[in-house]
């Protein structure tokens, strides 16, 4: 249980990052964190005590695997992950060539 | 982990958050690996490493003016109430989570038993993504090319005649 909350406390920072944060660089930092933070949770959920890893071997039986859905789940979403990320640091490189700054509160003319 | 997320939010610098979450990054691929998925952590190294080149890209050679004045108060204290709700929420969460290490798997067990037969693959990772749920990794790859399409439609540099600046 105390993995579970490790998990969540990882979450909780990438939650502090992206709410109080004012550099764009920052938050998306925050919203990595959270992603590796939701990512370790399904795995987590999937573990089991004593377990192999969901790979067949030809010369042996092999019975206690651990769950390969959360795991299939998680690796498309470490790939999206990625890029959301690229898109989100392209936005904030437009952003810092437009005004000059990574400051969210000096962004005044959103009307462009 | 929670120590390089701590730092890697918490330091002035920009260069070094970077590289404080690429210590949170390879940790979570480590992780993967004591949790018994391999596979995991092989694209956590290889995506890491292409977010690192990607943050690196974008903090280089730019400096963080420190912002101290403004409404810290009132910042803080929605922040500190969204973290409350969802604590509680999560504390809802826990009373129904399976306990650690025993997971509920009745649609594993159908792939586990069958997955070597039905696909005649012996990763079994593999077979889901491939075969079972073949759809979400189609998804994945038109996410992935949305993605790219965007980021080139962003970072082009205007050369159109008309709106000269984007």
């Amino acid at each position: 249980m105390s993995l579970y909350l490790l998990c969540f406390l990882l979450f909780c920072i990438g939650l502090y990052g992206v709410l109080r944060k004012r550099n764009i660089v920052k938050i998306i930092v925050g919203l990595g964190i959270m992603e590796y933070a939701m990512n370790l949770f399904f795995v987590l959920l999937g573990y089991r005590t004593h377990g192999r890893s969901p790979i067949e071997a030809s010369n042996q039986q092999i019975l206690n695997m651990v769950d390969p859905v959360p795991q299939a789940l998680v690796l498309t979403s470490i790939v999206i992950g990625l890029a959301v990320t690229a898109l989100f640091i392209s936005i904030a490189i437009r952003i810092y060539e437009k005004y000059g700054t990574f400051d969210i509160t000096k962004i005044k003319k959103l009307k462009g | 982990m929670i120590f390089a997320a701590i730092v890697a939010i918490e330091v002035n610098d920009l260069l070094s958050s970077v590289v404080a979450v690429g210590a949170v990054g390879f940790a979570l691929c480590v992780a993967f690996l004591i949790l018994k998925a391999p596979d995991l952590a092989i694209t956590q190294l290889v995506v890491e490493i292409l977010c690192l080149i990607i943050l690196i890209r974008a903090t280089i050679k730019r400096d963080l003016p420190l912002v101290i004045e403004g409404r810290w108060v009132f910042n803080t204290f929605v922040t500190i109430i969204f973290i409350v709700v969802f604590l509680f929420l999560s504390y809802f969460v826990f009373k129904e989570l399976p306990a650690f290490g025993q997971p509920i798997m009745r649609v594993a067990n159908l792939y586990l038993n069958e997955g070597v037969l039905k696909t005649g693959s012996v990763n079994l990772v593999t077979s889901v993504i491939l075969d079972f749920r073949a759809y979400d990794t189609l998804g994945e790859a038109t996410v992935l090319f949305a993605s790219i399409i965007g980021l080139m439609a962003v970072l082009r540099s205007p050369g159109r005649k008309g709106k000269g600046k984007v």
